[in-house]
Formats: structure tokens, C-alpha cells, sequence
């Protein structure tokens, strides 16, 4: 076993290794450039994109004509949310639906920020508190629809603590709503079962890294039919992808992209058995040894592979401290952060600020192993009972006191 | 994020951890910070004439924070009331090479020593 071990795949991911060979062709022998429909070697690289597209769609159970390249989420994103209310928000385009968007207080910054600067613009954002586990439920968003909602932005699986929101019930009160339903899915798709058909979605990003393609591309899903969403592009300059998205596409990591799907959609079910067994694994040999700790997420909507727990009285730096020659993992804490505020989703949920400092987000994957997720529950088991000795809150909780009762001296 | 080596030397060996009995008399206790900020020190000092004896620390916090605590016992253990009180952050921001985001730890560190030499006199105070 090699140290230290990868504990952090809702960051990223490794390029799987047939992902990597399916590329490399396409970096030096088939160098061409999809747009150039006149020679061999634009008919190859038009062909390799074409069926990276056909695989992305059949992850995702779209047509390929539905799949948009970008960047990434984060552009595929700001595709979305700023595409649609720039075609749907002012009456210069045809059907005038609303200014008003939906979204919740957990979704990822790159959704948050695209909202403020909606905000800015004229629109009107209703930010939904989830419930304590990270959940929306269908009754708020209805709660929360208006004559001029435009569009409901919603995470499927959230990056901090892997909780999954009911998105098919949300998407079928859109439909019925008649309201766009936008999904982030860059955590889920390639780790649960998605079909944005059933699953009632009109626009959905996904990103290659994180399922083991490579870094820089994504995909923004756009319906075409019932209904057929359109929308304004918001990088010019050569109609690419539909006039959704000018720019030469990027056909190497493509050709990755599209099989790293292939790959997910053909090991679906294994995958996610492995990943959730280590999960489980992980969490019960942590709870045999330590008290006091806390589930951030919702235990019957989880990721497979996404646990974050909080260990009371051990502040999250100092417990990666002891952990990162060993573990690469992620702390929901203030101090690993640039902003020195703790995440803002645990704070969204309800989670203090004392467990919000001391929580840790484990993230396993395809390569993780039974002997990797033992080492890792044993380092951070040694490692918060080395802490909690060192810590006056264990030391006044063991002693019955109260913390919420203390008058703390704030700084 | 890098620590400096007496930083992570303080952390895998902190010095002086532990409790003093609260209630004895020559014992003075300072309980400063606030787990919602994500850092707090509880630092003792044992009492004999005015000199500190003995100084024992637990701290609730990141590297840096512990560091600043177990540096703080080391440093005042042997001192005079008065000396102890001379100490400042800066002190301890140099010793330890903190970076300025961390520039708080040492200032929680002065205050855990001002709270338990405080502490110590409001318990003893000369009639």
C-alpha cells in the first residue's frame, strides 16, 4: 500500500488508465480539428467527437444533440443560468417566462456566484434552507415558485457531504409548473443511476474530472424536446456546438471524456456497491473507536462515495495536521480555507460552527481499497484520541459541563 | 498550507499538557477563545511566591494554536508573575515563524497567560 492515500475524489479524480490510451492518439496522429470538414484528418477528430458524444448521452440517457462541450461545470453553469435568462428573462425573445430563480444555499459556489451576478442584473433569487441533512424537498420549492419563476437550480449530489436531493419529484413540478429545471450533476453522474429524461431535467453540467476523465471538460445537457429549451451563448465566435459554444473543441481530452463515460456506464452498479461498501466500512470502524461523531448528510440519500463526518472537540486543521503525511482528505474547517469562514453548506444546514470546524469529508473511488480505508479510519482514530486528550472542550464535556452554556470570551 | 518545523515539533511534542487543580489557591486558570471560532486555549499556572512553578495547557485549535499554547507553558514555567505578563504575541510569532492569517494564536496565547495570571491574583488577593 502506498501512503499517502487518496482520500479526496470529490475533487478530483485520477484519469483512468483507458481513458489516458483512448487520448493519446488523438494528441499527435489525429491532431485535426473537428471543424475542418474538408480533409481526413478534420473527418477523424469529427468522428472522435462524435462518438465522445454518443457516450456522454447514453450516461446521461439524452440524445447526443443534447450534449453541449464546455470546459467544465462551472462553465456549463454559467451557460445555463445566465443563457436562460438572457432568452427567456426580457421580452426580446419570444416566450417571456420570469426573472425569479429558485436555488438553495448548499449548491456550489460556482452556482451561488452565477446567481449573485443574476441578481445584479435584474433578477429576483430565492435562496431555499435546506433541511438538517442538506435536503430540499418538493413542498418548499413549490412554497417558493411564482408567477415569474423562471427556473429552479438544483444540486443533485452535493460535493461537501454527498446528499442527494429528490430531483425526478422537483423536476416533475417543474414540468407541471411549467418552470426550467437546471441540475448540477457533476457529483452524481458516472456514481448514480441518471436519466434526464425520467429524471425530469431540462438542463444538467457534468465535468469530466471527477469521473475519471481529464480535467478542462464538461458538458452542459440541453433539452430539446417537451420542452425545448434554448439559449442565448454566452462565448461568440465560430457557432461551435450548436452556436451554443464557439470555440475549436478540445478533442484529446473529448475522446477521454466520452470513454471515462463509457466506463462509468458500464460498471455502474459494481462501482457503486464497491464505493459505498468502503463507505460503510470506513464510517462503522471509525464509530467503534470514537464517540461523538457526527454524520454531515443525509444517511438514506448519500453518495456512494462521499462521507463527511464532524468529530466533536478536535479542531479540523489541526486534525489534518496529524493525518496529511498519511491521508489526502478535505476539512469543512475555517482554517484550510482562504476565507476563514467555515463551509458555508454545513453552516446552511444547521451544523455550529464548533462541528463545522471539525469536520472531515472522506471521498472514495474506483481505486480505493479495503486496506486503504482501514489504515485511514485507524490514523484518524489515533489521531482525534491523541486531540481530544490535548482538548479542554473534551476535558469540560467529560466533566458534564454544558459548552452551550460557557460565556466564551469570542475573538 | 506549510508549518514551520518548531510548529509541527510543538504539535507531535506539546509541552506541559494537562490539567491543574481549578480550585486549589495557587493555581490560577485563563479559558480564552470560543469553539465557534474554531480555536480555544485553557492555560494554568501553579503559583509559589510569585514565581510560576509550574504551567500546563489544553488547547482546542489548529497547529498553530497548540504550538502558540505549549510554547506559552514553556516560556513562563520558572518565570516571575511579573516577567510572564512581558511576554507578547510577537514574541511567539517569531519563535514560531507564523504566517500572518495564524497571527491570532499568538495573541490567544498572551491572553490565556494574562487570563491565568489574573485568575491566580483575583483568588489571592492581599488583605
Amino acid at each position: 500500500m502506498k501512503t499517502p492515500i487518496y482520500l479526496d475524489y470529490q475533487a478530483t479524480t485520477p484519469v483512468d488508465a483507458r481513458v489516458l490510451e483512448a487520448m493519446l492518439p488523438y494528441f499527435t496522429e489525429h491532431f485535426g480539428n473537428a471543424a475542418s470538414r474538408n480533409h481526413p484528418f478534420g473527418w477523424k477528430a469529427e468522428e472522435a467527437v462524435d462518438t465522445a458524444r454518443e457516450e456522454v448521452a447514453k450516461l446521461i440517457g439524452s440524445s447526443s444533440k443534447e450534449v453541449v462541450f464546455t470546459s467544465g461545470s462551472t462553465e456549463a453553469i454559467n451557460l445555463a443560468l445566465k443563457g436562460a435568462v438572457e432568452m427567456y428573462g426580457d421580452s426580446d425573445h419570444g416566450k417571456v417566462k420570469g426573472r425569479h430563480i429558485i436555488t438553495s444555499l448548499v449548491e456550489h459556489k460556482a452556482v451561488l456566484d452565477v446567481c449573485k451576478h443574476l441578481e445584479k442584473n435584474g433578477c429576483d433569487v430565492t435562496y431555499l434552507t435546506p433541511d438538517k441533512t442538506g435536503r430540499v424537498s418538493v413542498e418548499q420549492i413549490a412554497e417558493a415558485m411564482r408567477e415569474d419563476t423562471l427556473m429552479v437550480a438544483l444540486i443533485w449530489g452535493n460535493n461537501e457531504i454527498g446528499t442527494i436531493n429528490p430531483i425526478r419529484e422537483i423536476g416533475a413540478l417543474c414540468h407541471e409548473k411549467d418552470v426550467l429545471f437546471f441540475v448540477d450533476g457533476t457529483q452524481a453522474v458516472g456514481k448514480i443511476p441518471v436519466d434526464v429524461y425520467a429524471d425530469n431535467i431540462d438542463l444538467m453540467c457534468l465535468s469530466a474530472h471527477k469521473m475519471y476523465g481529464p480535467k478542462g471538460v464538461g458538458a452542459l445537457f440541453v433539452r430539446r424536446r417537451q420542452p425545448r429549451v434554448r439559449l442565448v451563448s454566452q462565448i461568440d465566435g465560430g457557432g461551435h456546438e450548436r452556436g451554443m459554444r464557439s470555440g475549436t473543441l478540445n478533442v484529446p481530452s473529448l475522446v477521454g471524456f466520452g470513454e471515462a463515460c463509457r466506463l462509468c456506464r458500464e460498471n455502474l452498479e459494481k462501482e457503486m456497491a464497491h464505493t459505498t461498501g468502503l463507505r460503510v466500512r470506513l464510517e462503522a470502524r471509525i464509530r467503534a473507536s470514537l464517540d461523538e461523531v457526527h454524520l454531515n448528510g443525509n444517511a438514506d440519500h448519500l453518495l456512494p462515495g462521499c462521507l463527511n463526518l464532524s468529530f466533536a472537540y478536535v479542531e479540523g486543521e489541526s486534525l489534518l495536521m496529524g493525518i496529511n503525511n498519511s491521508l489526502a482528505v478535505s476539512s469543512g474547517s475555517a482554517c484550510t480555507s482562504a476565507s476563514l469562514e467555515p463551509s458555508h453548506v454545513l453552516r446552511a444546514m444547521g451544523v455550529g460552527d464548533d462541528l463545522a470546524h471539525s469536520s472531515i469529508r472522506f471521498g472514495i473511488g474506483r481505486n480505493t481499497t479495503e486496506e486503504e480505508v482501514d489504515f485511514a479510519a485507524d490514523r484518524i482514530i489515533e489521531t482525534v484520541k491523541r486531540l481530544r486528550d490535548l482538548s479542554p472542550l473534551y476535558e469540560m464535556a467529560l466533566e458534564g459541563i454544558d459548552l452551550s452554556s460557557v460565556e466564551w470570551a469570542g475573538h | 498550507m506549510a508549518y514551520s518545523d518548531k510548529v509541527i515539533d510543538h504539535y507531535d511534542n506539546p509541552r506541559n499538557v494537562g490539567s491543574l487543580d481549578k480550585k486549589a489557591s495557587d493555581v490560577g486558570t485563563g479559558l480564552v477563545g470560543a469553539p465557534e471560532c474554531g480555536d480555544v486555549m485553557k492555560l494554568q499556572i501553579q503559583v509559589e511566591g510569585d514565581t510560576i512553578v509550574d504551567a500546563k495547557f489544553k488547547t482546542f485549535g489548529c497547529g498553530s494554536a497548540i504550538a502558540s499554547s505549549s510554547l506559552a507553558t514553556e516560556w513562563i514555567k520558572g518565570k516571575s508573575i511579573n516577567d510572564a505578563l512581558l511576554i507578547t504575541n510577537k514574541e511567539i510569532v517569531e519563535e514560531l515563524s507564523l504566517p500572518p492569517v495564524k497571527i491570532h494564536c499568538s495573541v490567544l496565547a498572551e491572553d490565556a497567560i494574562k487570563a491565568a495570571i489574573a485568575d491566580y491574583k483575583a483568588k489571592n488577593v492581599k488583605v
